[in-house]
């Protein structure tokens, strides 16, 4: 393993720096915190020696085998140290290393680190220097994390990286796609209407496109069909609101769902339909009470 | 079958239907995550499947994330049906900001911190901002030795060709550069501010900038709307920046606001509390935040408060205090931009067309004022109330994230730590003074939950220093 240097039997007989012949010539620099130190950390003393050598050859800028292993060391020590990183990617380079290797290496690294932003950012480093063909293979990796966390943020980062497929021109790009879309995401918000992440998918597959949404009938029927089984729904009621605000034409079904919604409140009762369904919301969503009743005074003063 | 599981939530009823699936945690009990001061109550979670998907269908397999909001809203519950069943002067105690105590724990970090604080090592300058902001926040200032000690070792942070470096000899790095100038500016010092190599400083963000016009966070690292904010701040607040530094920020930044309306790291990923503040600040600071599309970034912050009363990062994600700030932030940051707002909302009326689309064609080549933008933003009114519920906010603060010893945390469950306590802190300040028209002026009693004396020093949102410092700063930089 030319990248890493421990194994796991390897850190059961650990030998400090010190001790080793390799790095008998190297003087050990140790850090400059001043005569009152501020933020003090109490290093082990195989963190303060190992990071001794380290600043002793990143200071010299010597880009040799050691330099790259005593990397490694550092790396699995406190694999947020961004200044290690960088050193290693020179000496990677000077060295004409293995980079296949390199990226075993930094992905065993990234199980136990998954949320670490210099990880992430060395395999793409290393992604775009090992060219297309280890697409696959990010993709791949990506799963792996995304498996255990679906919310891994550095993970959808980097996926989106390799594959942005509504973008392609070569596919057609969104507007190709975007009726299965629909459809696809209509199932979702109907198996669950109180999951947020459906309804704001369905709006961003009209970004830009207002006229589209507003006449695709398929959007103010799913509100319509979630309202059916609980009227509070806040996110029908707000996807509602958006569609009368840009310009829909509200159908008697529509209508009706809200005059049935308004004859339960007095307040509502001289209220024209957007009007009533921010008044409803104020009421149902008393979180964004603020929210709801600055909106209302946004579309009195437009209509 | 995988798209059903990934699209099913877990509300309660469906919980108890899970009978040979991993042992489900119990069913949280109807949450009573009563916010506030208004007599009715966030809906409860939905129940799901009624009869729109019957019975029959498969069981579910919870994700990590739904299996943790669920334990999540049970806790924060009780906590909250403790307050509700309490007589109102108990409740005074309950909602205490725990002052003693927090800066008791902050001043302790300032000096010494153990040996796991060694995965930090390449973050001191943050270590030293997280605790010397909080601490302003509470009005304490350290002992003067303690102060230059601070300037001390951070001039030893700072790279002899500009920039701070996470330790003493580290590489610079704009996140690090932005908590040692944003720590520096907090400390006010006529040594602290001199303590700042400007020519250098400037001289290392041209370094840093992409041919795209975005930063990198150091020399070969990534490039995101973290970097943006982090330079851009820094240059404004040192009275550095220029066109040069400015050049093309703005296109990036817009080119990574997402469909949902939150802005995330970079283009094509997920709007994030993080990153929507930090493009919003920086898009501001550089007057552009009219190339935004505000009314969306508004909803979709909005709608990051949850039941727990504070807010998520992300759609879907746990509760967690941090964001009392980052998210908090943006939406305090809006109620002073309502006349772009305005101009947008009625544009999409009017061509039914979203806002922000033809933005970006627009830059003009005069002579810009930057260094007076974070200046005249500050000293604007707020053009109306906060569109977040800002007392829920202070509550999530005071009894979910307040630990007894003192610091703050992410929610009930997790350890305290000085970036949570730093960012718990500055969500309250903010939210505190969210209801006031001047920037200047004193919230009234009814606007800070809890006891008047919970009151916080005001910030200046765009940078997250406290204001006085921030004046200070401003006279002192505008003179060099």
């Amino acid at each position: 393993m030319a990248a890493s240097s421990s194994t796991a039997s390897e850190e059961d007989e650990w030998v400090p720096p010190s001790r080793r012949p390799e790095l008998a010539d190297v003087t050990p620099v140790p850090q400059d915190d001043g005569p009152h130190p501020v933020v003090a950390i109490a290093y082990r003393d195989d963190f303060r020696e190992v990071m001794d050598y380290f600043r002793a050859l990143y200071f010299a800028g010597e880009r040799s085998l050691r330099a790259l292993h005593l990397t490694a060391e550092v790396i699995d020590l406190n694999p947020g140290n961004y200044t290690v990183w960088h050193f290693r990617r020179l000496v990677l380079e000077a060295l004409d290393a293995n980079l296949q290797e390199e990226m075993d290496f930094v992905d065993r690294i990234a199980e136990c680190n998954p949320k670490n932003y210099q990880i992430w950012h060395h395999k793409r480093w290393l992604a775009e220097k090992l060219g297309p063909d280890v697409a696959n293979k990010e993709h791949e990796f990506t799963r792996k994390i995304l498996a255990i966390d679906g919310k891994n943020y550095h993970a959808w980062s980097h996926r989106q990286r390799y594959l942005v497929i509504t973008r392609s021109p070569l596919l057609g790009g969104l507007a190709a796609l975007r009726d299965s879309e629909v459809d696809y995401t209509i199932e979702a918000i109907l198996s669950n209407p109180q999951n947020e992440s459906p309804w704001k998918y369905l709006k961003g597959l009209y970004k830009g496109e207002n006229n589209l949404l507003m006449t695709d009938e398929r959007i103010s029927d799913v509100c319509l069909k979630v309202l059916k089984n609980d009227t509070a729904c806040v996110f029908a009621l707000s996807l509602l609101l958006d569609l009368l605000h840009i310009g829909l034409q509200p159908s008697d079904e529509l209508r009706g769902t809200i005059e049935t919604m308004k004859s339960s409140d007095p307040e509502t009762q001289d209220a024209d339909l957007a009007t009533a369904i921010c008044l409803i919301l104020q009421k149902c969503d008393p979180l964004r009470i603020n929210y709801w009743s600055w909106y209302r005074t946004t579309i009195s003063s437009q209509i | 079958m995988v798209r059903r599981l990934s699209l099913r939530s877990p509300r309660p009823q469906r919980a108890r239907r899970l009978k040979q699936a991993r042992p489900p945690p119990s069913p949280p009990p109807p949450p009573t995550a009563a916010p506030m001061d208004s007599p009715s109550q966030p809906p409860p979670p939905a129940e799901g499947g009624s009869s729109a998907d019957g019975e029959a269908v498969e069981l579910p397999r919870l994700t990590v994330t739904q299996v943790e909001q669920m334990k999540v809203e049970a806790k924060v519950a009780e906590i909250y049906r403790v307050l509700f069943s309490n007589a109102p002067n108990a409740n005074s105690l309950m909602l205490e900001l725990w002052r003693e105590q927090h800066t008791e724990y902050l001043t302790r970090g300032l000096k010494h911190l153990g040996p796991s604080f060694h995965v930090l090592d390449a973050n001191r300058p943050w270590l030293c901002y997280w605790m010397i902001h909080a601490l302003a926040l509470l009005d304490e200032i350290p002992d003067e030795d303690v102060e230059n000690d601070i300037v001390d070792f951070l001039s030893r942070c700072q790279d002899k060709d500009g920039g701070y470096g996470g330790g003493p000899g580290q590489l610079p790095h704009l996140a690090t550069t932005y908590a040692a100038v944003n720590a520096l500016v907090t400390i006010g010092s006529e040594r602290a501010l001199s303590s700042i190599n400007r020519e250098n400083l400037y001289k290392f963000m041209l370094q840093m900038k992409d041919t795209s016009g975005a930063f990198r966070m150091h020399d070969g690292g990534e490039i995101d709307v973290r970097a943006c904010y982090t330079a851009i701040s820094v240059a404004s607040l040192v009275n550095i920046l220029d066109c040069e530094l400015a050049k093309g920020v703005g296109n990036f930044i817009r080119r990574c606001q997402t469909y949902e309306g939150g802005i995330a790291g970079e283009p094509y990923a997920e709007a994030h509390g993080g990153y929507t503040f930090c493009g919003l600040a920086a898009m501001i600071l550089l007057h552009e935040a009219d190339k935004l599309d505000l009314p969306s970034l508004i909803e979709w912050v909005a709608f990051r408060q949850g039941v727990e009363c504070g807010f998520q990062g992300r759609t879907n994600k746990l509760v967690d205090g941090c964001y009392s700030f980052w998210q908090a932030a943006p939406l305090v940051l809006t109620q002073k931009l309502m006349t772009i707002v305005d101009e947008q909302l009625k544009s999409s009326y009017s061509s039914k067309r979203l806002p922000g689309d033809d933005a970006g064609a627009s830059s003009s080549t005069e002579a810009v004022q930057y260094a007076k933008f974070g200046f005249e933003f500050i000293m604007k009114s707020n053009q109306m109330g906060p569109l977040f519920h800002s007392i829920a906010l202070q509550q999530y603060i005071l009894l979910c994230a307040q630990v007894l010893d003192g610091g703050l945390r992410d929610k009930p469950g997790k350890n305290r730590d000085h970036y949570h306590s730093c960012y718990c802190l500055s969500g309250l300040s903010v939210s505190q003074y969210s209801a006031m028209v001047d920037s200047d002026a004193c919230p009234l009693p009814q606007h800070v939950l809890g006891p008047y004396s919970n009151l916080l020093e005001p910030i200046h949102p765009l940078y997250n220093v406290v204001l006085d410092k921030y004046h200070t700063a401003y006279e002192f930089f505008s003179s060099q």
